[in-house]
């Protein structure tokens, strides 16, 4: 068999729509990683012991089982407590709930950079802990741990190949149609390898810019 | 929750375990000797080559894991290249575990100071000597860490092979889910199986390294 670009050319239409799915899911994913991440890094360094015991738990599981189990949990348990969700929504909840337990870590990771002294000047100033964390901390934390988390969005894209196992019509399921139409899996594969490739490499092209920027913007470095 | 089911699919469990085990170790260790092998030539090589060697690490950490396990199962025959699914599973990973492992190994290289090799290349020490009693003791050790995590990343990769029909835990589970009708406690059962295994290496990783490091210690 040679190698055909044609077959590529003729269905690269079909694959780049497929990615905009692998970018949704990666994307929402992410947020509600970042969302879910800085709750769950708040309990995991609370005072109270249960709250951390519980968070680091939550930690311990999501890193400790593979990706793709947690999504066939999410798949075929969603609906067996009466939650019928679409196969989207199990994939970008699982992405994001799995990835949110890097997230906490990560940022758990940041906020020990930053000085104790900014706490105390804090409560010597009468900051309410809320507009504490909301305005000083978690700013801070995630400009620190900005090359991490951008990391972590690439991790995400990745992926979200997984979840063509149950289903969802992003690249690499779009992937595995044209190449049963097609019988040309080497051709297709490589093409859907190259988009993953470009989406991840303009990501961390952008982080890039974005790390920059922050830089510029924030002045000198935290936590020295 | 019928138990009976466990029992009756136990062997079966058993040996998609196995196979599970077997692809992590011999995945994990073959990665392992090429992202060495990457990270020397790296090391004592030139511009060109060392460009090279770039664009693999770069191309095979920015692409999805299934997407080059499906290149090689899939594409593999279409240059030649038909493997077993066990094969091409335990090919893949070695191959996508390869420039993880090189660019630990890289970190360990430049961790070295280089006065230390200076030195003994003055003393008259071949490169090979240099590497196996200079670098690689000391260089091990501080590598440990990073080394044990991407193991054990990896062992949770290995679900992944269960998509190219790999008989590994996950897909003896899909089996016996798909054959009795029961989703949610063998997944379940499954996840507890993998955290354990998760956290038995990462106490074993942390044990190898307090050992490895505890001449550190006493400063």
């Amino acid at each position: 068999m040679d190698f055909s670009f044609g077959v590529i050319l003729h269905n690269l239409p079909y694959l780049i729509a497929a990615a905009k799915w692998t970018l949704l899911i990666s994307l929402v994913g992410m947020a509600i990683s970042i969302g879910l991440g800085v709750f769950i890094c708040a309990a995991r360094m609370s005072r109270a012991r249960w709250l951390a015991a519980a968070a680091a738990l939550y930690i311990s599981f999501f890193r400790g089982v593979p990706l793709l189990v947690q999504l066939l949990i999410f798949f075929y348990m969603l609906p067996h407590i009466g939650l019928d969700l679409p196969a989207i929504a199990a994939a970008i909840l699982s992405v994001g709930m799995c990835s949110a337990a890097y997230t906490a870590e990560i940022l758990r990771g940041a906020f020990q950079t930053i000085p104790a002294g900014q706490t105390e000047a804090a409560k010597a100033l009468g900051i309410a802990p809320a507009s504490y964390w909301r305005r000083i901390l978690v700013p801070q934390a995630l400009r620190l741990g900005m090359p991490s988390l951008i990391n972590e969005l690439i991790l995400l894209v990745k992926v979200s190949s997984l979840a063509s196992v149950v289903g969802i019509g992003e690249l690499t399921r779009v992937a595995q149609n044209i190449t049963g139409q097609t019988y040309r899996p080497l051709e297709i594969y490589i093409a859907a390898a190259a988009i993953y490739f470009v989406i991840n490499l303009i990501i961390s092209q952008l982080g890039r810019l974005a790390e920059r920027r922050m830089q510029l913007a924030g002045g000198a470095r935290l936590g020295v | 929750m019928e138990y009976e089911l466990f029992l009756r699919y136990g062997p079966a469990l058993l040996h998609g375990f196995g196979v599970t085990l077997l692809a992590w170790v011999v995945g994990s260790f073959g990665g392992l000797v090429l992202g060495f092998v990457i990270a020397v030539v790296y090391r004592w090589s030139g511009r060109g080559l060392r460009t090279l060697l770039q664009a693999y690490i770069e191309l095979i950490r920015g692409t999805p894991f299934m997407i080059q396990l499906f290149i090689l199962y899939y594409g593999g025959p279409g240059i030649g290249l038909v493997l077993s699914p066990v094969q091409a599973g335990i090919l893949s990973f070695v191959v996508y575990g390869s420039p993880y492992f090189a660019e630990i190994f890289r970190s360990g290289f430049n961790a070295i100071p280089p006065g230390q090799i200076e030195a003994a290349r003055c003393v008259g020490l071949t490169e090979t000597t240099i590497m196996r009693r200079i670098i690689l003791p000391q260089m091990l050790v501080l590598i440990t860490a990073p080394l044990t995590n991407f193991v054990i990343i990896l062992s949770k990769e290995t679900a992944i092979l269960s998509v190219v029909t790999v008989p590994e835990l996950l897909y003896e589970t899909q089996t016996m889910a798909a054959e009795t009708f029961t989703y949610v406690e063998p997944f379940l059962v499954l996840s507890l199986c993998y955290w354990l295994l998760v956290i038995v290496t990462a106490r074993l990783g942390q044990m190898v390294e307090t050992r490895a490091m505890r001449h550190l210690k006493r400063a």
